[in-house]
């Protein structure tokens, strides 16, 4: 059981997808100007990961190794039709914001990366609770991006105002720079120093260490 | 185990049978939702039209209100409604006519280039929706599609006139992909607001309605005419004035709200 829980909740703070691994950074950056987008990318990314997980999970003996990344594209692609095809029929205002990004979770690397590191190698149901996981994973990040983004990019929350910004009388000046993809940039490396700061076990060795200051004398 | 899993038979037959299961799955998925999709779609347009008008009323359903609203098809070389017969020799439905497709139709379009291309949209349909609404048996407001080039996307919108067909009820793009905070500004409802009222036509019949870079001086002669620009957002705020200008005058929309005005709608 305590396997199950360390799948389940192990991606969201001590193995991060986006934080940790530095996967899924392209859709990190894309879609996070909005909060309710966000979310919506969020839960649609980890039903195709948990879903492809368990599918490729059940077939995992019958792949043949000279074509399983296509195999497991297959199944990504045809699930992630799925869902663009459902977000269009039953969430139309979402699906027009997020546009290409839906197809695009396709060649997110996380699915791909859980598939391959994964599901290949354990069964149905594990696989199935890992792609949740590390949707969660994916989801928290996102979503605290996207948090830091609307709020101080349109002063707003789901939408709603929050701050009372200047071009409808209030007090904010937004900060249009935070509703551009790179601000997605300084929000994620400040949340990865934080994980970081708290988690040290997460710090990497250095490659190269700085060597201390030479003075004037010893470089001629 | 008798094959192997990396054996050509198997590589194949695992290979087809996957294709074929999510083949299914997929075709089912897209023909099943279909209809569903469709309905948003149509549902969608209509929202943008009546919201360009200022029609949206929360109580009542998007299909009630549409119901007042008549869509008619417009000729804009002769600059009068498509007839019968120009329809039926064009091949268009006007309930379904799709104007993004018509205007890569080589038959059903003509290409723009250079000076004749101020909006940047390269091709222009030869018909047009428009959408006519009525209240108590005389046209009140008139609705038409515009589009044009911004800063980085086409930006696809309607623009509503009083039955003056001068004066702008409202305006607003529903399909844009300008900068958010900056061009993407367009969609802000306290800018849209500033176009109510605005005239399009001066004395000579030009449209001349723009946007004014530093915002418009009420003691301008022209105020009339001029909505305040987007701020950090020039080239958004010339694609907008190109896009209107272009559409409302005399390769758009001008011959045919012309002749409404002289000679009313029959």
């Amino acid at each position: 059981m305590s396997n199950v829980k360390q799948v389940l909740f192990g991606p969201i703070l001590s193995n991060n997808p986006i934080a940790l691994q530095i996967l899924g950074i392209c859709s990190a950056l894309a879609v996070t100007s909005s909060l309710s987008v966000s979310l919506v990318m969020a839960i649609a990314l980890t039903l195709v990961t948990a879903f492809s997980g368990f599918f490729i999970a059940i077939i995992r003996n019958h792949i043949p190794n000279s074509i399983r990344i296509i195999v497991q594209m297959i199944i990504i692609a045809s699930l992630v039709i799925v869902v663009d095809q459902v977000l269009k029929a039953f969430a139309f205002e979402i699906s027009k914001q997020l546009s290409v990004f839906v197809g695009l979770i396709i060649t997110n690397c996380i699915v791909m990366g859980r598939a391959e590191a994964f599901a290949m190698k354990n069964g149905p149901v594990m696989s199935f609770v890992d792609g949740i996981g590390n949707g969660l994973g994916y989801s928290a990040m996102l979503i605290i991006v996207a948090f830091f983004r609307e709020l101080l990019g349109a002063g707003k929350l789901f939408g709603v105002e929050v701050f009372a910004t200047i071009q409808n009388g209030g007090w904010y000046q937004p900060n249009g720079l935070m509703l551009l993809p790179p601000s997605a940039f300084f929000v994620i490396g400040l949340v990865i120093w934080v994980l970081r700061a708290y988690k040290t076990e997460q710090v990497e060795e250095p490659e190269f260490k700085i060597a201390a200051n030479s003075r004037a004398q010893e470089a001629l | 185990m008798a094959s192997s899993n990396d054996s050509i038979q198997k590589t194949i037959i695992v290979a087809l049978s996957l294709c074929l299961v999510c083949s299914v799955f997929v075709a089912a998925a897209a023909v099943g939702l279909k209809p569903i999709q469709n309905a948003n779609k149509d549902l969608d347009r209509k929202r943008n039209i009546l919201s360009a008008a200022n029609m949206l009323d929360p109580s009542k359903s998007v299909d009630e209100i549409f119901s007042s609203v008549e869509a008619r098809i417009v000729n804009l070389q002769t600059g009068a409604f498509a007839t019968q017969a120009e329809l039926q020799a064009a091949g268009i439905d006007p309930v379904a006519y799709d104007q993004k497709a018509a205007a890569k139709n080589p038959q059903l379009s003509v290409a723009l280039s250079g000076e004749n291309d101020p909006a940047g949209i390269k091709r222009r349909a030869n018909f047009s929706s428009v959408y006519l609404v009525k209240a108590n048996n005389a046209l009140d407001k008139i609705i038409v599609p515009v589009h044009g080039y911004g800063l980085w996307s086409t930006m696809y919108g309607f623009i509503a006139l009083q039955n003056d067909f001068n004066t702008v009820i409202g305006f607003g793009f529903y399909d844009q992909g300008e900068t958010p905070g900056l061009g993407g500004e367009v969609d802000n409802p306290n800018w849209k607001a500033l176009w109510q009222g605005k005239l399009v036509y001066d004395e000579q019949g030009d449209a001349v309605i723009r946007l004014a870079k530093g915002g418009v001086d009420s003691s301008d002669p022209q105020a009339a005419h001029k909505i305040d620009g987007l701020s950090g957002a020039t080239l958004t705020s010339r694609g907008v004035t190109h896009l209107v200008q272009y559409w409302l005058g005399e390769e758009g929309f001008g011959p045919f709200l012309a002749k409404l005005r002289s000679e009313g709608v029959q």
